[in-house]
């Protein structure tokens, strides 16, 4: 496979755009990349998104319509769907069909329009990723699924809610210093101990938010790379993708991420990497747990001890290991469709040193994580400078 | 709602019937067809006892739609006796607080309906495990 590189990037604010379609969201992220991309055209488009097709809003062949909404009428285009790691499975699309040699410009935007349904739609939209016979009949709201994992976690584990905040303060505190991001704010601990609970032991503080969002990139060979319009040059390294049982209680291990493991491991091989060589990583801090488990299954952390890396303070922007460095899911937000294409975004923001006050010193490899589920299908991408 | 999906579940939700592979002997729920253990076909049918422990709970109380009326209400991963989890409601639990490792039994119970005139659901749900006087 020739190797492939980010030309382009482009993302709208996380927020509630009460004025905005879905179509129009996605495009602007589309037209943004292609723009700094410096491509008028391109072969095929990949929309990422879940949640088009739940609700009352129905709508898919959501391909056309986007690419014929930002003037593409006529290219190859379709939605590429994995739950909330619909982004990363769309930008892995996109980077097999760059890589294959029949396309030579692909663009992949994720996007996703929440604000718009009622929460007890949205409720049982995100259940959808769940087993809808087994686990969705009975009754447990997405939440209640992390929920269920996080308190098995502290009991054979031995930690206590608290210990889980610093992956709460980081994301907040980075997200603080990112325009994009939903949750423009810092939280203290205190906030944190006493925020409301939503299912125990998740509380409000563990949580990210639902949002309206898109972003995009554009993927090129490498070799099209050019000068990249002064930008510096970012190409994919790794990429790996794995599944898992749809439901948690279907599971050998509870408590592992094994698509992540899996996913993880394929990337390293391909990069040539170990997981030492990681400058950063945007995991999918759904949940606090989430970030735990991820960092465990990357090989970045023991089993039962990925909290330690928050307390030792290694996850902020000067720590050995900064992760959620735009606010991760918890505060850059959760639009959940289109969240694998912003972390994308984000880790070429921080490759290309364009990542404004959130710029860290030491930007060379960075590693993205998307799940879709609650661990069933998980992404894994390494990106890095040429 | 569409009435076949929950029908065609009736033996499960009713009964816990699931399967045992006849190659290493694994119980299997849901069932599936394939031993997720050793990977060869598994048809036979198994009715599970419907005893089984409490391995990790939530309460719900922002509940999806179609669920709103119990809520709040716990969910539950429970370890069968014979091996499998599932994920499902407790049930009766009155005062008692429930606790990783407390034993429960199934019962049949309403899971949810669809509005004044809409069909009933009915399907397994947990509760403390009754103990002789």
């Amino acid at each position: 496979m020739r190797e492939v590189a980010v030309l382009g990037i482009g993302q709208v604010p996380v927020a509630e755009h009460w004025e905005r379609t879905l179509v129009d969201l996605a495009g602007e992220a589309a037209l943004l990349a292609m723009q700094d991309a410096g491509v008028e055209r391109i072969d095929s488009l990949l929309v990422a998104n879940m949640l088009a097709g739940t609700g009352d809003g129905l709508q898919l062949n959501l391909g056309a319509q986007i690419a014929d909404w930002c003037g593409l009428r006529g290219v190859e285009a379709c939605k590429v769907e994995a739950a909330c790691g619909s982004g990363g499975a769309a930008f892995r699309a996109g980077l097999l069909s760059v890589g294959s040699g029949l396309v030579d410009c692909v663009a992949v935007v994720g996007v996703e329009k929440m604000s718009q349904a009622l929460g007890r739609v949205t409720t049982a939209g995100l259940a959808t990723a769940a087993d809808a016979d087994y686990e969705a009949a009975h009754g447990p709201s997405f939440v209640a699924l992390n929920a269920l994992i996080m308190r098995r976690y502290m009991h054979e584990y031995g930690w206590q809610h608290e210990d889980f905040a610093p992956f709460s303060l980081n994301a907040h505190a980075n997200a603080a210093r990112n325009p994009y991001a939903r949750l423009q704010f810092e939280v203290s601990e205190a906030a944190y101990r006493s925020a409301r609970m939503i299912c125990d032991p998740i509380n409000l503080l563990d949580s990210s938010p639902i949002g309206d969002g898109a972003a995009a990139v554009v993927l090129v060979p490498a070799e099209r790379l050019g000068d990249n319009g002064g930008h510096r040059r970012v190409v994919v390294a790794g990429s790996g993708a794995a599944t898992d049982s749809l439901a948690i209680h279907d599971r050998h291990q509870a408590l592992c991420l094994a698509a992540a493991e899996t996913s993880a491991r394929v990337a390293y091989a391909q990069a040539g990497i170990s997981p030492a060589d990681i400058d950063f990583f945007e995991l999918h801090d759904a949940f606090s747990i989430m970030a735990a488990l991820s960092l465990e299954a990357c090989g970045l952390a023991e089993a039962g001890r990925g909290p330690r890396l928050g307390l030792d303070g290694d996850i902020r922007p000067e720590g050995r290991l900064p992760v959620a460095t735009h606010g991760g899911l918890k505060a850059r937000g959760h639009p959940v469709g289109a969240t694998g294409v912003y972390q994308i975004v984000e880790v070429v923001r921080q490759l290309r040193g364009e990542a404004g006050d959130n710029q860290l010193r030491r930007a060379r490899v960075g590693m993205a994580q998307n799940i879709g589920g609650s661990g069933a299908t998980i992404l894994t991408h390494i990106l890095r400078t040429k | 709602m569409e009435v076949s999906r929950h029908w065609r579940l009736r033996q499960q939700r009713y009964a816990l019937v699931g399967e045992v592979c006849p190659h290493c002997d694994a119980k299997i729920f849901p069932p599936r067809d394939i031993c997720p253990d050793c990977g060869q076909d598994a048809k036979t049918l198994y009715q599970f006892s419907g005893r089984g422990e409490v391995f990790s709970y939530t309460t719900v109380h922002d509940a999806p739609a179609g669920y709103e009326e119990n809520a709040p209400y716990t969910v539950a991963l429970v370890k069968l006796e014979e091996g499998p989890m599932l994920t499902a409601q407790l049930t009766d639990l009155g005062e008692q607080p429930v606790e990783i490792g407390m034993p429960v039994e199934m019962v049949t119970r309403r899971l949810r309906e669809d509005g004044e005139r809409g069909m009933l659901v009915y399907g397994y749900k947990f509760r403390p495990r009754l103990t002789a006087a």
